[in-house]
């Protein structure tokens, strides 16, 4: 038959006879495949002109030292052409070694680091904690269940400016801390409370999706584990160690991927928090951003160079995990 | 997903402690002891009203009439009123700000679910050669920082005259709304028994006949989880929107939020105000959905 359904073994089958010329294979294999081919056709022809375009554009001009005052624009009726040159690597060299490569580049990929790593293990536990209790018998279970899902349910650029209003200067966590007699940090001002501050929204934020996707995957647990567990003498901490965490593997190694990349590429929460108010609390995603539009002149080959560094760390990142997720015989879904 | 079937399934509780002294009345498995439950339902009141309290306090500032009540939240009960809501309604854009909202995360779920239906369903069943790149590719997209595609994207759409344009905007959306489809759906295809296509096959329909026929109307609820999140998706994106979009009257909700607060002159009651608008709806679709996002979202993940 043409179409090989084959999903469960994920290997190719039977096109592998002995090997007939190139040109005869393309044919047996045009034969074949067509329909396949036909099916995902679309969705490769979007992505060839909306993706693959663009980043091989965007891979051009950071070779290049185009910024918005020697672009091709049209101002009134005038139209000037573009004046940027090539320069090569010089790009790159300048952000990852060139004088105060420090400040612009490495304190923020620091940053954005300790950012992704706090957030997710932040999400996690709080997401897993959340889930055990909601997968136990407990009155009103339902509604916990949807009260804690709010923070998804209100779009983030919503609730990112409720947290604005809550942590201004005046504000009622302010207010709330003078009334207890603690210290009032300024949160949105000093560069450790904005970091802190964006933590803590995102956080907020986050924690749903996490507690969602690992009740789910708790109540998929074969319960009669736990029965044999306890006929075991398993200890509740034993239960939790070898039945649960294990049962959940699969589940979290996607949703911690998913956060670990959601978080690293979080803007709306540190771009809408602080603005343009905090340089030393940007992540690179936003640095970059503000690079190629939030100054003037716009810098636009060294925010696509950062666009580019932030995409490499990202497929190196999730190859390494694939290939970590392997090892322990793991599939990652996703 | 659903919270109420797992009663019978007994859950078992982590928290209940197997070690509390041996109980007169035999506990059944994923009871627990009163203080378990007491401390469960205090940490639960406690997560509760701290994913609560943000949300309540932006609408209760929302009715306070002047734009510094936030620093004195407890004038505000004298003084309620409906005035911010009526002064946004009437004297705002934001019914060009909804109009571009729905038009934009239409368009893109549209588009988005369109054309990734029938990659989901090839990637599902079919093995051909490149399949795993392929995957690789539509892996890597969804995972684009924005600021990849920005600078490039904005070059060329100001090339096309695209910008401040619905059409541009969608377009941009779609670079991620299609490859993210394309994998919901795929999870969602893998769910359907492979026995359906077999028996079509028999019965003499070409591939593309059993996917129209047969596993298309059967994927219903699937298209409409990519179709919920490919809206939600757009309809909350921030960076795009805030830089392609120039004239005040084709902002979407999330740009035009910002344009309250400004160097001059920051409107909070009025943005507050809009935010509590906005929220609403979405919210509201948001719980009509969850159920069926939840159990997609993971579908995709866990299985296949």
């Amino acid at each position: 038959m043409t179409v090989a359904i084959d999903r469960a073994t994920g290997k190719r089958h039977g096109d592998r006879a002995p090997r007939p010329g190139l040109g005869q294979r393309l044919k047996q294999s045009y034969q074949k495949h067509w329909y396949a081919y036909a099916m995902i056709a679309p969705v490769a022809i979007v992505l060839g002109v909306l993706v693959l375009y663009p980043l091989v554009y965007g891979l051009y001009l950071t070779l290049t030292d185009a910024n918005s005052l020697n672009t091709a624009r049209t101002i009134g009726v005038n139209h000037i052409d573009a004046t940027y040159k090539f320069i090569g690597l010089d790009n790159y060299k300048d952000i990852l070694f060139g004088p105060t490569s420090y400040d612009r580049f490495w304190s923020h990929f620091i940053w954005t680091i300790v950012w992704t790593a706090l957030c997710v293990a932040l999400h996690y536990t709080i997401g897993l904690g959340l889930a055990l209790l909601l997968n136990q018998k407990l009155r009103g279970r339902t509604f916990y269940r949807l009260i804690l899902i709010l923070p998804w349910a209100v779009p983030t650029f919503v609730t990112v400016f409720g947290w604005r209003f809550m942590l201004a200067d005046g504000g009622i966590i302010n207010i709330a801390l003078d009334a207890l007699h603690l210290p009032q940090p300024d949160w949105l001002e000093s560069t450790f409370w904005q970091r802190f501050a964006a933590i803590m929204v995102n956080t907020w934020c986050g924690v749903p999706f996490m507690m969602v996707s690992l009740l789910g995957g708790l109540q998929s647990i074969d319960a009669s584990l736990y029965e044999a567990a306890e006929m075991d003498g398993a200890s509740a901490w034993q239960r939790f160690r070898y039945v649960t965490l294990p049962g959940l593997r699969s589940v979290s190694s996607t949703v911690v991927l998913l956060g670990i990349i959601w978080t690293f590429n979080q803007f709306a929460v540190i771009f809408l928090l602080f603005g343009n108010t905090a340089p030393d609390a940007q992540i690179l995603v936003t640095w970059a951003y503000y690079l190629g539009f939030g100054q003037q002149p716009r810098d636009f080959a060294q925010s696509a160079a950062y666009g580019i560094l932030l995409l490499a760390i990202l497929i190196v990142f999730t190859s390494f995990y694939r290939r970590w997720l392997n090892r322990n015989e793991q599939q990652l879904a996703i | 997903m659903s919270t109420t079937t797992v009663e019978s399934s007994a859950a078992a509780g982590e928290r209940d402690s197997a070690a509390a002294a041996p109980p007169r009345r035999v506990r059944r498995r994923g009871e627990q002891s009163p203080a378990g439950r007491l401390a469960s339902h205090g940490i639960l009141t406690v997560a509760s009203l701290i994913a609560f309290f943000p949300v309540a306090w932006l609408i209760y500032l929302s009715l306070g009439p002047d734009k510094d009540d936030y620093l004195h939240p407890g004038g505000i009960w004298s003084k309620m009123s409906f005035s911010n809501y009526s002064f946004v309604l009437q004297h705002t854009e934001f019914f060009d700000w909804l109009k571009s909202s729905l038009i934009v995360s239409l368009g893109t779920t549209v588009i988005g679910v369109l054309i990734a239906a029938t990659t989901g369903y090839a990637v599902s069943r079919m093995r051909f050669p490149g399949y795993r790149k392929f995957m690789w590719v539509l892996l890597v997209t969804q995972m684009f920082p924005v600021a990849v595609l920005m600078v490039p994207m904005y070059q060329i759409l100001s090339d096309l005259q695209l910008i401040d344009s619905y059409l541009g905007l969608v377009l941009v959306y779609c670079s991620t709304a299609v490859p993210y489809c394309a994998w919901l759906l795929k999870g969602y295809f893998d769910t359907i028994p492979f026995e359906i296509d077999e028996a079509g096959r028999v019965d003499g329909l070409t591939p593309f006949g059993t996917f129209a026929r047969l596993i298309l109307p059967l994927a219903k609820p699937g298209l409409a989880v990519a179709a919920f999140y490919s809206f939600l998706t757009a309809f909350g994106e921030v960076a795009f929107a805030s830089t392609f979009m120039l004239s005040d009257t084709k902002y979407t909700f999330a740009v035009g939020l910002q344009t309250f607060v400004s160097e001059h002159d920051a409107q909070r009651n009025l943005m507050a105000a809009t935010a509590v608008l906005i929220a609403i709806p979405v919210s509201a679709f948001f719980y009509l959905v969850q159920k069926n996002l939840v159990t997609g979202l993971t579908a995709g993940g866990t299985k296949g």
